[in-house]
């Protein structure tokens, strides 16, 4: 490793461990002026009560502080669910607006500075490393050492890394008031882009996009020399950048609707939501626009381009969950379980979600046409369990956390119900293959070891059989890492596409099937 | 002999062994299977060996079917080394002195790597590189290790070197011929992986042969010197000069005390007719340790050292071992493939690394350097024989039919897109191939544009 990469990487763990740490920081001091500016109007009298013993109080902690919060907060709750007067119990949750409003701290006074010490320094590290990497060796696929790589072969490092991960995505999902001071740093980034200050998931857009942009400066620097990756890789980066990350933000500028035009339902699964309906009908032409073209992604644009180009349109080229997977998580795809028992797990999982998905959203559509008379308590339940269990649990915290442990498309594989729906297109209606060149498979594993979706693709390459599986995304490697030129991901006539029994060209003593 | 539950032992859990139990077991439900290794517990893709020293693989990820495969398909392994065999008996002795009995016997033991005598050839830190024990002796070999020898200019010795390379270990590679492997590639081709074996800053020497191996008061290497007298130091010398049959089991060790044993009848290899039948009944070879008697076709060797060729005498054999009808070997057209470093290199058909006046030659080269074609077709006919390609992924099939059939060259060159395998996206160069030939004959052959509409919603050409 060259010394400009090893300093890199110091400056990369120093901005880690330092986003790891500012949360501890700072001080913390409720207001009454701090309760009346965060809290809904009904709420403000009856909150200011509750909290006025903490009103003045400087804690030292942000710890200390949410539990004095919490305290009182929940002792006035309980009390009022004891009586069972259950319309006076405050349901919304306040602890995250209340702390970060009340964070006396450098952080807030300093935003930039902190975010130039962690995010933005650890981009830098970052850089240092990745753009020097495989400087002055030729073009050409480079996997050496990644079974020895403590990081990519689940040894400590990506134990470590997991560990963060999956520690990151549940204080995220479930305590974001911990991480206030993080969220600070980026408010000033919120308030120029939407004139919002921001919420835990505007850091969590802000954090992501930079991975998925960093790390994609790492595909173009890895995988140099293979047009299908760079191009590849340089649309998962536009469509997070552009679709995920700035134009909701602009949007909600221009008091329209926080959406991402290139999110589908079923994995943009509050799409049929009653807030989200309203919220679409009630904001003119463009808002419409936003209703029509998702359901047009939907019924047309799913089958259509499914069907000419394989799932791979969306996965692996568009999807922000897929851009992850396909940048941050790229050193981890070799993790991936390729046993036939996993791929019997993976099918009962992600069509389970897809049918969860259906019956719930066909639900609130239900419910939504008939005012919510019927079904309306059940429909709420369905949604609160599929946004723990679904969109935070599976989606975020086992997605994303267990790539070092699981590889990277752990989410994309075992749970995304947009996934299972492409795929269930691909399998049994698409132009989309990968084609096995005759008899040339030398059976060497490399397609099956990188493939991060687990398909045994060599099972299929050495029997001559060309690979149509509803889980591939296309994302190309199996054919980039392949020494003799087996693989090729094409479109074409349908005819021949599936060819179950095949003839391995080469031996014409006998027409062997397989 | 009735077929019905017949044991059948075949000894080799290579690609040829494996493939023939495979197909032995889809046309018979009944027949005892049984796979003899002393190598390893199950089958691996031994061409991928290589990658498990670079990090790129784990063995596990090598095996291709996964091991509850041969309980489910009922095909027995054991894991032994087979020490002697008695054919009038029908028994293998194993090394550990028990035995087994077979109805019918199938020879697949593979190759080990030549050594030709020279000095120092048995010490410690000199070895070949074939078998998984192989793998393991040069993991320890070369462990904290500061320059490497690679005698030997094959495919094995670049592998080796890549190898090494990967583990930044220094390579001294001597080569005897003018060129690396000239003996199998013509001179453009050899001379394009000579440009890249040093672009990977292998330290290449051609035209040198390898003297002695010097080893030091502990039996290890230490240095070698070349025919000219020139000394390299060195701690790990690959040997890296082709393999020959493994069949020295068969040979050595008749059952001394029985006179009247039947031998088996070998050559370099154990020598198999068309059926791959050897001399005794009921015993086959088929795979690196076979030598047919005759060469299978004009343009093959007597010995087929290739995975392709192993897996179909696999094939060949289980046929004729579940049918009625033999049908002999009869490969297709030629086809083989091999990656250098970053360069992948395939071939269909026939080409030699020189050609008679019969025939004539159309090679192109990218200006990189690094990407090449080459034609052989027939002078007076002008129908194709076979192409080399490197850095270009060609379609199996098109190449296949197109020799096989007997296309005319610029038949061949006019739909030289549709021949292309490479990725999408990737720049094609069927039009400068077709051009330099255009060029070079004053004609203006051109290919048929593809559509926008086609180009849009097709890859595939």
């Amino acid at each position: 490793m060259k010394t400009i990469q090893k300093i890199g990487l110091v400056i990369f763990v120093f901005g880690l461990l330092l986003f790891t740490l500012l949360p501890f920081f700072g001080t913390y001091q409720l207001e009454k002026e701090t309760v009346e500016g965060n809290v809904k109007e009904t709420h403000t009298e009856k909150m200011v009560e509750v909290l006025s013993p903490i009103f003045g109080k400087t804690y030292s902690s942000n710890f200390a502080f949410i539990s004095d919060f919490k305290s009182y907060f929940n002792t006035y709750n309980d009390g009022l669910k004891a009586n069972q007067e259950w319309d006076k119990v405050i349901w919304d949750d306040y602890a995250f607006a209340l702390t970060k409003a009340s964070s006396a701290g450098p952080v807030s006074e300093n935003p930039f500075l902190f975010l130039g010490i962690t995010v933005l320094i650890g981009v830098f590290g970052a850089l240092l490393y990745i753009l020097p990497l495989y400087r002055g060796q030729t073009e050409g696929i480079k996997n050496d050492g990644i079974f020895f790589s403590s990081m990519k072969s689940k040894g400590l490092l990506g134990m470590i890394t997991g560990a963060w991960l999956i520690l990151f995505y549940i204080v995220l999902y479930w305590f974001p008031e911990y991480i206030t001071n993080l969220v600070l740093m980026v408010d000033p980034i919120s308030v120029a882009l939407s004139g919002n200050p921001a919420s835990q998931w505007f850091l969590y857009g802000f954090i992501y996009t930079l991975a998925i942009i960093v790390m994609g400066i790492r595909m173009f620097r890895k995988y140099r020399g293979n047009a299908y990756q760079t191009i590849r890789t340089t649309s998962v980066m536009f469509f997070q950048l552009a679709f995920a990350f700035l134009l909701p933000e602009i949007l909600v500028l221009m008091n329209m609707p926080w959406h991402d035009f290139k999110n589908i339902w079923p994995l943009d699964y509050s799409f049929f939501y009653e807030y989200r309906i309203d919220g679409m009908i009630s904001s003119g032409a463009l808002g419409m626009f936003m209703l029509i073209w998702g359901i047009i992604l939907i019924v047309v644009g799913v089958p259509l381009f499914t069907y000419f180009y394989g799932k791979r349109w969306y996965c692996s080229w568009v999807c922000g969950c897929g851009g992850l997977a396909e940048t941050l998580g790229d050193p981890y795809r070799q993790l991936s379980d390729k046993t036939v028992k996993a791929w019997k797990i993976e099918r009962y999982l992600i069509h389970g979600v897809l049918g969860f998905a259906v019956v719930s959203t066909a639900l609130t559509i239900i419910n939504y046409f008939t005012g919510f008379a019927i079904l309306g308590h059940a429909t709420d339940q369905l949604h609160s369990i599929y946004g723990f269990a679904i969109g935070s649990a599976f989606a975020g915290v086992i997605g994303t956390g267990f790539y070092p442990l699981m590889g990277n498309r752990v989410w994309c594989r075992f749970g995304c119900p947009l996934a299972a729906y492409l795929g269930l297109v691909q399998r049994f209606k698409s132009r989309f293959r990968i084609t096995t060149n005759g008899g040339q498979c030398i059976s060497c594993g490399n397609c099956s070891t990188y493939c991060e979706m687990g398909i045994d693709v060599r099972w299929y390459a050495q029997r001559g059989q060309n690979i149509v599986r509803s889980s591939c995304v296309g994302c190309g490697v199996c054919s980039a890492v392949c020494p003799r030129g087996v693989l090729k991901l094409e479109n074409g006539d349908e005819d021949g596409r599936i060819n179950e029994m095949p003839i391995i060209i080469g031996n014409k003593s006998i027409t062997v099937k397989a | 002999m009735s077929k019905a539950n017949r044991n059948i032992v075949i000894i080799g859990n290579g690609i040829s062994g494996v493939t023939c139990a495979r197909h032995i077991r889809k046309k018979d439900e009944f027949a005892q299977i049984t796979i003899i290794s002393g190598e390893t517990d199950h089958f691996f893709s031994r061409t991928a060996l290589m990658y498990i020293y670079m990090g790129h693989m784990k063995y596990e990820h090598t095996k291709p079917y996964e091991d509850w495969f041969w309980d489910k398909n009922r095909i027995n392994l054991k894991r032994a080394w087979v020490e002697k065999i008695n054919f009038e008996e029908k028994a293998l002795i194993f090394s550990n002195k028990e035995s087994m009995t077979y109805d019918v016997l199938v020879l697949a033991t593979g190759s080990k790597p030549n050594k030709f005598g020279w000095p120092g050839q048995d010490l410690e830190g000199v070895q070949g590189m074939y078998s998984y024990q192989d793998l393991e002796l040069m993991e320890s070999n070369t462990k904290d290790i500061s320059k490497a020898v690679i005698v030997g200019g094959g495919l094995i010795g670049i592998e080796m070197a890549e190898m090494l390379n990967s583990r930044k270990i220094p390579v001294t590679f001597l080569v005897r011929e003018k060129n690396f492997w000239d003996n199998i590639l013509p001179l453009e081709e050899s001379k394009m992986i000579n440009r890249h074996i040093l672009e990977h800053h292998i330290d290449l020497r051609l035209e040198t042969e390898l003297g002695e191996i010097i080893g030091d008061a502990s039996g290890k290497v230490k240095a070698i010197t070349t025919k000219t007298g020139e000394k390299i130091d060195c701690q790990f010398v690959g040997l890296t000069v082709g393999v020959s049959p493994n069949i020295e089991f068969l040979r050595t060790k008749p059952l001394e005390s029985s006179e009247n044993n039947k031998t088996i009848q070998t050559n370099r290899g154990i020598i198999v007719d068309r059926f791959f039948k050897t001399n005794i009944p009921d015993v086959y070879a088929i795979g690196d340790c076979a030598e047919f008697q005759e060469a299978p076709a004009s343009d093959r060797k007597n010995i087929e050292q290739v995975w392709y060729t192993g897996r179909m005498h696999g094939e060949t054999l289980a046929f004729n071992l579940t049918s009625d009808k033999l049908v002999p070997y009869q490969p297709g057209v030629w086809f083989n493939s091999a990656k250098f470093f970053d360069i992948e290199y395939q071939t269909y058909g026939f080409v030699p690394p020189v050609w008679s006046e019969e025939y004539e030659s159309l090679y192109w080269e990218d200006d990189g350097g690094k990407i090449a074609i080459r034609f052989l077709y027939g002078k007076s006919n002008m129908k194709i024989k076979g192409v080399n390609a490197f850095g270009w992924r060609l379609r199996h099939d098109y190449f296949d039919k197109a020799i096989s059939d007997g296309w005319m060259l610029e038949k061949v060159l006019t739909h030289l897109n549709k021949a292309s395998f490479n990725p999408e996206f990737f720049k094609s160069h069927h039009k400068a191939v077709l051009d330099h030939y255009n060029k070079q004959n004053g004609k203006s052959l051109k290919i048929q544009k593809m559509s926008f509409i086609q180009k849009l919603i097709g890859s595939r050409a």
